[in-house]
């Protein structure tokens, strides 16, 4: 991963944009940006980010690549597309966010411990098993995602909730024996190795 | 047309006004105390028959004075159309029956209402005289256009075009101006409708310069006429019959006549040198006008930096470097293209240097006007060059290229960037003669003996003198009077192309900085507006804003006292002194405002319509009811462009306007008499509202000066109201635009609270 990394700053050097447009999923739009604001306005987190959108659109065009792909900023958003629909130049703001989350997370310059990246990553993990996300198997991963004890706290405190949804048919605790899932499971996760492949391929012809 | 006076008074019943007011007893107005020999009632006067029972009166009984009692002056203009004779008109619609409510309790006062309108109007119509055109003006179809690039020659084929001939006087050895000099120019068009918005789409791009074009038709007009290396060294006249030298560098006179003047003397560019901090000194610090040249010089090839010869690859712009700023040594405006020109400039560089060359353009507020305007900055997007929002504070020597430090905006944070080549964006200055006016500005508010003394002092003082562009020789100076920072004053909204000298229009960047496109179109706006001046002059009638009025001032030899008043004050410098020191009007440089007729202490100047006795005798023929009856008279000057007009309105959309009030409308404020004033207190009115349009440098005053000057005179009623022992505030000068709908009427009520306050007039009798 570093050594992608490496490759990437020994290519670019200093241009970063020209970096962002080649490897991140939009990251073509990020030059037409017109430094408006509106996004960083609308975002409902915007006051959580260390940079709003509009100012990591203007520290990549300033070369500012560690800064921005450290950054836990765009790890912020929660995908609710406000940004897109009011960009008056249409930009797709919530694609780049997660492109350029994407990006840093090959690289391996993503933050650790960030918790929205940590839940990604036990969300994929949890469905590539069977193809459905086992909801019973999610919660508990990320109870326990901080140690035994700390799994044991949260989950107490949550347990009224989680009866409750027994009760309701929300979750069902058989599904803590395998659970259900897709009916080719091996063929959904041969597809998905498939296009992790193209995609690494395409970003090491970009090295 | 004989000259006794031959009076006929028509009144119009339609509209309500025969149901709300008593028709027989204002025709004993107009008869009896009017003096009018007959008075025609019509049920609707300005329909066709009614038209006729006017026409009729005119071409079979030969009258020539009309006075009309129907709807506001303002109404029905293309109706009550009768140039041949002398015409008033009382308000009895908008003035009276609208103005004022419905019901038995204020019947009284509204007929009193319009049986003064009617004394009013007949009185007015008496003291009236048929206008007629002098007949100084012959027809000349021949325009003088000042300055020989992309404005003026705009003009001349557009001015050819409709048939007129034309000089262009070019200082220079050439056509074309600076813009024949650019590599390439501003985009004129937006992508087309429909042009998708993605990242390979079409924009629009830097254009091929076309002026050569422009030149090329210019000289194969056989309607226009080129004098280069010259200038207009001497202009006589006046719309219609202009006197223009025409000296060239080697000495040759021409002099011709023409109809009207276009100056488009265009811009010159900023000095940046006088701001250090700016490194224009270094190598590889040039301007944008400068980088045209290199562009143009390296044809499709890369643009290489000034120091060493090296191929550039990167390149910062310093977007209003040196401009619109209010610190010493700077524009105090912006000239609102830079950010265009940067673009362009930069899209040189991406398809001449390569698209790996680095191009930031360094802006605080990006600007781009015109049509392509946001699609031009999408394109410079597109092919990447770099927008950064930043204050630069400094533009450092790299010995080879350049850094500039700036303050990124964004990022809040100090930047330092290297590059080999920095471009200036400077702005553009007007290349405008001296303003007649400047002197007299600064001196505004000095008692006589210290304006003196700073004259002196200022003449001594300014080595530096600007050289004249016309050379006219008004008494008010020799150039077109300036607004501010040097661009010549004319009404941005509501008439761009007057200038404040009739006949003359100024266009292009002398006017305001603008771009090839735009001085096209203002170009081809001034060519027209010449031609008007040029054919209204030939029929001695107005151009602006009295439209085809053909009364000019006239004055009383014996009585005028060389007090020059009326030749300084006139906003438009239109009158000069004649040999024996006598007031000169030149009637078709005059816009009919009647400042000079407001400004004469001896009330010698007057109009064929428009007197101190037109006015006069109207406000005197008011029935002022004696101070038993307790019914105050207020008189209100309302200027007829916007005060009289929102009045109107107001009585349109159902405001109530004072029954005590009588409205005369003036032409403009500056017009306004004392002595009319110092009448109507003698005469017993208990108060004067004078409403006249914004003044200063948004003004909205139609004679750009009038109620300036209105104002400054109406300081000293203070003292003429205390010689009759009145409360000074019985006269109020308010100003009011065309929208003051509701506060006009108030304005009037505000006057009768007063008047409630200090009590009625001692002078009724």
């Amino acid at each position: 991963m570093s050594d992608m990394n490496t490759a990437m700053v020994e290519k670019y050097r200093n241009d970063f944009l020209k970096e962002v447009v080649a490897n991140v999923e939009e990251g073509h739009w990020v030059k037409m940006c017109m430094q408006c604001g509106v996004c960083s306005g609308s975002c409902p987190l915007g006051p959580h980010w260390a940079h709003p959108p509009q100012e990591i659109f203007m520290m990549i065009r300033a070369g500012k690549r560690d800064e921005v792909l450290s950054s836990d900023s765009m790890w912020m958003c929660t995908s609710c597309y406000n940004c897109i629909v009011r960009c008056p130049r249409e930009l797709p703001i919530t694609h780049i966010m997660h492109g350029l989350a994407t990006y840093a997370k090959r690289l391996g310059l993503a933050p650790r411990n960030q918790p929205t990246s940590q839940f990604s990553e036990i969300f994929w993990n949890n469905m590539m098993k069977r193809g459905r996300v086992n909801e019973l198997k999610l919660g508990l991963s990320l109870y326990f995602k901080d140690g035994f004890g700390q799994g044991v706290k949260n989950a107490l405190a949550n347990q009224k909730l989680g009866m409750n949804m027994m009760k309701a048919k929300r979750m069902s605790p058989a599904e803590f024996f395998g659970g259900h899932g897709v009916e080719d499971t091996s063929g959904l996760q041969k597809m998905i190795k498939k296009a992790e492949e193209i995609e690494l391929a395409r970003l090491n012809a970009n090295k | 047309m004989s000259d006794e006076k031959k009076f006929a008074a028509f009144t119009c019943t339609g509209c309500g006004i025969g149901d709300r007011l008593d028709v027989k007893q204002l025709e004993m107005t107009a008869t009896r105390d009017g003096k009018m020999p007959s008075c025609q009632t019509h049920e609707m006067l300005c329909s066709k028959e009614g038209v006729a029972m006017i026409q009729n009166a005119i071409d079979n009984d030969g009258v020539n004075h009309i006075m009309i009692a129907a709807c506001s002056r303002r109404a029905k203009i293309e109706a009550f159309h009768f140039p041949t004779v002398a015409m008033s008109r009382a308000n009895l619609r908008e003035g009276v029956i609208w103005a004022r409510p419905e019901g038995d309790e204020h019947q009284e006062t509204t007929q009193e209402m319009a049986d003064d309108y009617i004394r009013m109007a007949c009185a007015e119509v008496r003291f009236m005289e048929v206008s007629q055109p002098s007949g100084e003006q012959g027809c000349v179809e021949n325009i003088l256009i000042v300055g020989g690039g992309v404005s003026g020659m705009t003009a001349a084929l557009e001015a050819a075009a409709a048939g007129f001939h034309c000089h262009i006087v070019e200082k220079e050895g050439q056509l074309g101006g600076w813009a024949a000099r650019w590599h390439k120019r501003i985009p004129f068009r937006a992508a087309p409708e429909g042009t998708p918005n993605t990242l390979t789409a079409y924009l629009p791009e830097p254009v091929d310069n076309d002026v050569a074009d422009l030149i090329a038709q210019v000289e194969a007009n056989d309607k226009i006429t080129v004098h280069l290396n010259a200038r207009v060294t001497r202009t006589s006249g006046a719309p219609g019959r202009f006197s223009a030298d025409i000296t060239t560098e080697s000495g040759q006179l021409v002099t011709e006549n023409y109809g009207a003047i276009v100056q488009a003397s265009g811009w010159k560019p900023f000095d940046i040198d006088s701001l250090p901090k700016y490194g224009h000194q270094h190598p590889d610090v040039i301007t944008n006008v400068e980088l045209e040249q290199m562009a143009r010089e390296a044809g499709d090839g890369p643009i290489k930096r000034p120091s060493d010869g090296k191929e550039v690859k990167s390149v910062a712009f310093v977007q209003n470097a040196g401009q619109a700023s209010d610190k010493e040594g700077y524009l105090p405006y912006h000239s609102g293209i830079g950010d265009l020109v940067s673009i362009k400039q930069a899209l040189y560089f991406k398809a001449q240097n390569g698209d790996d060359c680095d191009t930031t353009i360094l802006y605080n507020n990006l600007r781009t006007p015109g049509a392509a305007g946001e699609d031009f900055y999408r394109s410079g997007q597109q092919k990447m060059v770099t927008f950064t929002k930043g204050e630069v504070n400094e533009v450092a020597n790299g010995g080879n290229g350049a850094t500039v430090r700036f303050k990124d905006k964004i990022l809040d944070e100090d930047v330092e960037l290297p590059v080999d080549l920095v471009v200036l964006d400077i702005g553009m200055v007007p290349n405008a003669g001296p303003d007649p006016y400047a002197a007299n500005e600064s001196l505004e508010g000095m008692s006589d003996e210290d304006r003196e003394e700073a004259k002196e002092k200022m003449a001594s003082e300014t080595a530096v003198t600007v050289e004249s562009i016309l050379n006219l020789d008004y008494r008010q100076g020799t150039d077109l009077p300036q607004l501010k920072w040097g661009f010549t004053d004319s009404h941005f909204i509501c008439f761009p192309y007057e200038t404040r000298r009739t006949g003359i229009y100024a266009c292009g960047p002398v006017r305001r900085p603008m771009d090839i496109r735009q001085a096209q179109d203002d170009a081809t706006g001034a060519a027209m507006k010449a031609i008007q001046a040029a054919v209204h002059a030939t029929h001695g009638e107005a151009v602006h804003p009295r439209v085809g009025d053909l009364s000019y001032p006239r004055f009383r030899k014996e009585g005028c006292t060389q007090c020059k008043r009326c030749t300084v004050e006139c906003p438009f410098g239109a009158i000069n002194e004649d040999e024996q020191r006598y007031p000169q009007f030149n009637e078709s440089r005059c816009r009919r405002c009647g400042t000079c007729m407001g400004a004469c202490p001896v009330r010698v100047i007057s109009f064929a319509n428009y007197s101190i006795d037109t006015v006069g005798q109207q406000l005197k023929n008011v029935d002022i009811p004696d101070e038993f009856e307790e019914k105050p008279r207020i008189l209100v000057l309302a200027c007829e462009n916007d005060a009289y007009p929102a009045l109107d309105q107001a009585a349109m959309s159902g405001q109530e306007i004072s029954p005590w009030a009588r409205v005369i409308p003036v032409r403009c404020l500056g017009s306004v008499s004392l002595s009319w004033i110092n009448d109507s207190m003698n005469s017993g009115y208990d108060g004067v509202i004078m409403m006249g349009c914004k003044r200063g440098d948004d003004y909205q005053c139609h004679f750009v000066r009038g109620s300036t000057m209105a104002a400054e005179r109406m300081r000293k009623v203070g003292d003429t109201l205390q010689t009759l022992n009145l409360e000074p505030d019985r006269v109020a000068v308010h100003e009011v635009a065309i929208t003051d709908i509701e506060r006009a009427p108030r304005l009037i009520r505000e006057m009768e609270e007063v008047i409630e306050r200090v009590g009625l007039s001692p002078f009724k009798f």
